[in-house]
């Protein structure tokens, strides 16, 4: 039996560079180098994991970004997956959740799945809520926020490690699942992958392909509106002392002046 | 004056009190009508009453703890046809997250997340965001249908107001279609008997400076002396130091406590985004080059485990 897996993958700023808002107060993508979510490192690779386990299954990354975001393809081709599908279309410039879960949705369905495997959050947005958004639009179970997972005879288990007790899921096939970073280490590209992922096929879709219209997404379509952003002031220095005997003393001085004992 | 669903979070019928702010904060854009499902749904209505819920609409069914998420949307579905509110509040927990993502979409909705204040504005609720690790803050609004915001814990003080609190019951019917994910086994947390890290007034964290599980106790010591939950770096718990729901961070938990201490931890990008919005920050570490030391309000450069223990017996001679 075939498996297709479909991982989606997003294309973010640099964590560690210093991330700032455009003009228009979308994120400023010039102003940061990007690159693969690391959250959904550890989605391609419980998909590659998945892929390892089951006979005949294959493994399409999609990503819904700019033109750079191909990087973030690549980077997971080289992982291993299969083959990619990128849409880019100048219109989703300032698409907000429910707009890229409306895009993701139709680009999954045309490219056809069993299951679908997305990261726990993104590094940028951090919203965490795509992957439920999904499973809603597509009508498909949603197996989420995973530490643990397998597929095994069109059936999805995994482990969720929630705040009030740790749960075991199961679902038939097919179904959207999220993945923690708690899930196992993502491999590194090899050599050899890295040369393979160039000849592998990357299928770009514009917004025609997909049958959305332009005013459903983009800044303008956006269900949602940033009014203002503004950067945080730097924190005032605070008091620093070594520690030379007398570190807790003080310490505790300066808690007991701010009522903490 | 409109109405504003409010999903409540409680275990058995104990109130989460991420709720009773969520109460708070609904009262400055209407009249809070709150939906508690499961397991002791209908306990929770005096808890709610006394922070402003003019209505509680319960349900229980079998479905909402034998299936994942989706059971729950149906119910806030039912409960949103109900009334029409101005807008649906509900906690930043990770449940919360997923079951206002599923309502956003099947009404047609923007979401905003994480919120860590909200105002009523002419265009409706504008929600203020730390976004960026804490580095920016932004406000947001809904600008299509009916707002769904999630609200981060400590977000407001919740304040009493007691109101009428008429309990209804709320007529639920899960769809086949929600049925997709079995929860087959389900092992309960056991309580460390420590408050809740997300809601705590005081955290404790530990990173890799604590160099073992067998260390951790004196972070524990610390925090105990001053009432305070336990947190932890991803190195502490990669390293299998300290359980996963204790990691303080991006992919951990996110806590504003009113005091946050951490010792042993550098100050990551992906572990400030976690604590960077806590009210006063303390960092002990050996490195006086320590990033975390850019944070702070009070800073001691030296070795933990002189310095924690020492604390410790400075808290409690001053607790006397
Ligand atoms: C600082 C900031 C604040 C924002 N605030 C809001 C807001 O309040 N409301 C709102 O509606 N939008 C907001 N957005 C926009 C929103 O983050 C993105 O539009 C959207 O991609 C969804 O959210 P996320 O990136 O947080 O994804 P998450 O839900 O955190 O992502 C989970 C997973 O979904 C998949 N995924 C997400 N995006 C893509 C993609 N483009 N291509 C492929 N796979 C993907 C990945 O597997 C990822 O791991 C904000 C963006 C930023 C940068
Ligand atoms: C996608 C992603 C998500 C992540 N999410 C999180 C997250 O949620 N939370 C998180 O914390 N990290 C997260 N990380 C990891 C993060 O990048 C750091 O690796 C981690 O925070 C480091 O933990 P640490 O500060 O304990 O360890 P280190 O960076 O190794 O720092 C240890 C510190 O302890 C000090 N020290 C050592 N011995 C002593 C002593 N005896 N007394 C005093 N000080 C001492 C050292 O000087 C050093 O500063 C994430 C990373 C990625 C890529």
């Amino acid at each position: 039996m075939s498996l297709r897996i479909v991982v989606c993958v997003k294309y973010v700023p640099d964590a560690t560079g210093d991330r700032h808002f455009a003009e228009d107060l979308t994120v400023d993508r010039d102003d940061v180098d990007g690159l693969l979510s690391e959250l959904d490192e550890y989605a391609v690779e419980q998909a590659l994991q998945i892929k390892e386990a089951n006979d005949d299954a294959e493994i399409t990354v999609l990503t819904v970004g700019p033109e750079d975001a191909n990087d973030a393809i690549r980077k997971a081709l080289s992982m291993g997956a299969d083959k990619g599908v990128h849409v880019e279309d100048d219109d989703l410039h300032g698409t907000d959740a429910v707009g890229t879960s409306l895009v993701l949705a139709k680009a999954i369905e045309k490219t056809g799945y069993d299951l679908v495997v997305c990261g726990m959050a993104s590094t940028d947005g951090t919203m965490g809520v795509l992957p439920a958004m999904l499973a809603e639009r597509l009508g498909v179970p949603q197996v989420t926020l995973l530490s643990e997972v397998s597929v095994e005879d069109g059936t999805v288990k995994g482990r969720r490690d929630g705040d009030v007790a740790t749960e075991q899921l199961e679902a038939s096939l097919p179904a959207v699942v999220s993945v923690t970073d708690q899930s196992g280490e993502a491999r590194y590209p090899s050599f050899k992958g890295i040369m393979a992922a160039k000849k592998k096929p990357v299928e770009s879709l514009e917004l025609d392909d997909l049958d959305i219209d332009a005013d459903e997404v983009g800044l303008e379509g956006a269900w949602t509106k940033v009014e203002d952003a503004t950067e945080r002031p730097a924190r005032t220095a605070g008091t620093i002392v070594k520690d030379e005997g007398e570190g807790a003393k003080q310490l505790a001085e300066f808690l007991a002046g701010q009522k903490f004992i | 004056m409109a109405e504003v669903l409010v999903y409540v979070d409680h275990v058995d019928g104990a109130v989460r009190k991420p709720t009773l702010e969520l109460l708070t904060l609904a009262r400055r854009i209407g009249d809070p009508v709150a939906v508690s499902l499961g397991n002791g749904a209908a306990d929770t209505a005096a808890a709610l009453a006394e922070h402003g819920a003019v209505k509680v609409l319960t349900a229980d069914a079998p479905e909402f703890a034998d299936y994942l998420v989706a059971p729950k949307v149906d119910a806030l579905q039912a409960a949103y046809e109900a009334v029409s509110p101005a807008a649906v509040l509900l906690p930043s927990s990770a449940e919360g997250k997923e079951i206002g993502a599923r309502l956003a979409v099947r009404i047609g909705s923007g979401i905003i997340t994480d919120a860590v204040d909200l105002e009523a504005g002419d265009e409706g609720p504008v929600a203020t965001q730390s976004v960026f690790a804490a580095s920016y803050t932004t406000k947001s609004r809904v600008s299509k249908g009916t707002p769904v915001i999630t609200v981060k814990p400590n977000s407001a003080a919740p304040e009493a107001a007691p109101a009428a609190g008429t309990v209804e019951a709320l007529a639920v019917t899960v769809a086949d279609a929600s049925k997709g994910t079995k929860v087959v086994a389900r092992t309960p947390r056991e309580s460390t008997g420590r408050p809740d890290l997300t809601e705590a007034a005081i955290v404790v964290s530990g990173g890799r400076g604590v160099n073992g599980a067998e260390n951790f106790p004196v972070i524990e010591a610390l925090a105990d002396s001053l009432g305070a939950a336990v947190g932890a770096s991803r190195a502490a718990v990669d390293a299998g130091w300290y359980p996963h729901t204790n990691q303080v961070g991006q992919t951990g938990k996110s806590v504003s406590p009113q005091l946050y201490i951490a010792a042993g931890i550098s100050g990551a990008i992906q572990h400030r985004a976690g604590m960077q919005t806590s009210k006063t920050i303390v960092a002990i570490n050996k490195d006086e080059e320590a990033p975390i030391f850019d944070l702070v309000d009070y800073g001691v450069v030296g070795d933990l485990f002189d310095v924690v223990p020492a604390l410790t017996d400075e808290v409690k001679a001053r607790k006397g």
